[in-house]
């Protein structure tokens, strides 16, 4: 099966070095998360794996082979970068087909992919009236022309609404059910939580983690639990009592972490306590990323 | 073997080509260059005849009916030029460069099928434009009943289709411009300075750059316009081959940079 290798890749600009010395591979049949800050030399990586940028050092292969070197790529890698890359003069429909005719592709595969990605209607539009979500599905149309076993797409929900983040998730899973290698850069913890298999972290050009997604939750996710309850003060110092440890939150609510919901849930009933609400808080997963990123970020906000 | 390879360059040229027909600047620019070239023409011709009956005798006799109808080249050079430019700025404006080099990473082969489509249709629109400028312009000076010529007049016809070339040579310079400056106000700037500024300011430079200035656009190459010769340049085809030598250096400038650079 076709995987993406990067080894030792190295971008310097000057004296400034973007990327150093990453490795990584994206395996077939997963969604393989690629996370950093902004800044951190995502896009950059991306573009030397699809040969638009020369790597300093290093190299990244696809199958075994650079992608300069392919015979006709996109039935070997898709890619979205930068909203579809698009050309707004143009139709939706015309820009595929010529796509398609530089790799040979038959113009039946135009109108496939712009009914997978729903966008027959407007295939005789020119893609500069698309919103920034229908930019985002052409550029996805055109990756999937080739039907390649690879895919890679830079940023796919930045600047979505929340009904086209839920169609890419949505895809990129279907994607990668196929079997498919699925490469997705973010810079949202949270969005990948929600999609990816596998993480490959960076921050300041260089890999900060290569970890399954099972593994970073079960290290990193130790989350924190909300709860609300009549008289919170009694149950704060059962909840210590019985290992937890309990901060105040807004409005009368506690914070507690070093325990699963399922225990809390347990604890009051055992108590007797009425819960108004027990939420765990995903938050912890983002915390987890900004505490591995911390010293990575290009500018940093002071704390107020 | 080399089957595939040729089979690939087709498809690259065919992609260029839709891309190109599917742009309304395409058409507009081309349309631009009918109307304000042709419209050149109408307008300087339509007072040609009040100039040779007020000309001195000397003027009269250096009358050259094929060369005036033509003179709408300096204004068309900078909207064909336009054309070529396009070609490639078009595509970093948008982003569309990064689409275009994903699908045909073989940077050479790219910007060799553009090139080849922008000849194409510089070649056709160059010619049309002089052929249709050479007939309008003869047709109002024939209207004002002073000497004009026919396309069967020593050197006319090679005045005409020279002239064709001409224009089919600076679109490949703008495209060689485009590729190297990447952005369309640059590029743009650049032609404009190489077909109006320096011709205008020639005799501000040394010396040794008058042998330069005789294969430069709108001076020494541009006698390949004329019917009537110039004892300054005694073979306009020499002066016209020469800007052709300078625009294939700039083309492989840009074939250099293209191969070598980030997108």
């Amino acid at each position: 099966m076709t995987t993406i290798a990067v080894q030792g890749l190295t971008k310097r600009y000057g004296p400034d070095t973007v990327v150093e010395d990453v490795s990584f591979t994206v395996e077939p049949g997963q969604v393989t998360g690629f996370l950093g800050p902004n800044g951190a030399g995502k896009s950059t990586t991306m573009k030397m794996i699809l040969g638009l940028a020369a790597p300093t050092k290093g190299s990244a292969t696809i199958g075994g082979r650079r992608y300069q070197d392919l015979r006709r790529p996109l039935t070997e890698v898709g890619a979205l970068l930068d909203a579809g890359a698009v050309h707004g003069g143009r139709k939706a429909y015309d820009h595929l087909l010529a796509l398609a005719v530089s790799n040979g592709l038959p113009r039946r595969g135009v109108d496939e992919v712009l009914a997978r990605t729903g966008l027959e209607g407007v295939a005789g539009k020119r893609a500069g009236q698309f919103s920034l979500g229908m930019r985002q599905r052409l550029g996805i149309a055109a990756a999937l022309l080739g039907d390649p076993p690879v895919l890679i797409f830079d940023e796919p929900v930045n600047g979505l609404d929340p009904e086209g983040i839920r169609w890419i998730r949505g895809f990129m899973r279907s994607l990668a059910q196929e079997g498919r290698s699925v490469l997705v850069s973010s810079h949202l913890m949270n969005e990948m939580a929600q999609t990816a298999d596998h993480l490959v972290i960076i921050g300041r050009g260089r890999l900060i983690a290569d970890t399954s997604m099972s593994e970073f939750l079960h290290a990193k996710g130790e989350g924190t639990v909300l709860v609300r309850t009549s008289d919170p003060g009694s149950f704060a110092l059962q909840l210590t009592a019985a290992g937890a440890v309990v901060r105040d939150g807004v409005e009368s609510a506690l914070v507690v972490s070093g325990m699963t919901s399922l225990e809390i849930g347990k604890l009051a009933a055992y108590h007797g306590v009425t819960l108004s609400e027990l939420t765990p808080q995903r938050a912890s997963l983002e915390d987890a990323f900004m505490e591995l990123t911390k010293d990575s970020v290009e500018y940093q906000g002071a704390a107020a | 073997m080399s089957s595939p390879a040729i089979l690939s360059i087709g498809q690259t040229l065919r992609a260029e080509w839709i891309k190109l027909r599917s742009l309304r600047s395409t058409w507009y620019t081309v349309a631009c260059l009918f109307g304000v070239g042709l419209g050149i023409t109408g307008l300087a011709m339509s007072s040609a005849g009040q100039q040779y009956r007020t000309a001195t005798v000397e003027e009269q006799q250096a009358w050259d009916p094929t060369n005036l109808s033509l003179t709408t080249y300096i204004v068309a050079q900078l909207i064909i030029g336009v054309l070529g430019i396009l070609i490639v700025t078009s595509e970093y404006a948008t982003g569309q460069m990064q689409s275009s080099l994903s699908a045909t990473p073989r940077r050479h082969r790219l910007l060799a099928a553009k090139v080849v489509v922008a000849t194409a249709v510089a070649v056709v629109a160059g010619q049309a434009l002089m052929f249709a400028s050479f007939f309008l312009g003869q047709a109002l000076l024939a209207s004002q009943d002073v000497p004009n010529a026919s396309l069967g007049d020593p050197g006319v016809f090679s005045a005409v289709a020279g002239g064709g070339l001409y224009l089919t040579a600076i679109a490949l310079l703008a495209v060689g411009l485009g590729t190297i400056m990447r952005a369309t106000a640059g590029a743009l700037a650049t032609l404009v300075g190489i077909v109006f500024l320096v011709p205008v300011l020639a005799g501000l430079f040394p010396g040794w750059m008058e042998g330069l200035l005789d294969f430069w656009p709108t001076r020494g190459a541009a006698a390949v316009f004329t019917t009537v010769p110039d004892p300054a340049y005694p073979h306009p085809w020499l002066n016209l081959g020469g800007m052709c030598l300078g625009v294939a250096a700039v083309l492989v400038a840009a074939f250099v940079v293209f191969r070598r650079r980030d997108v």
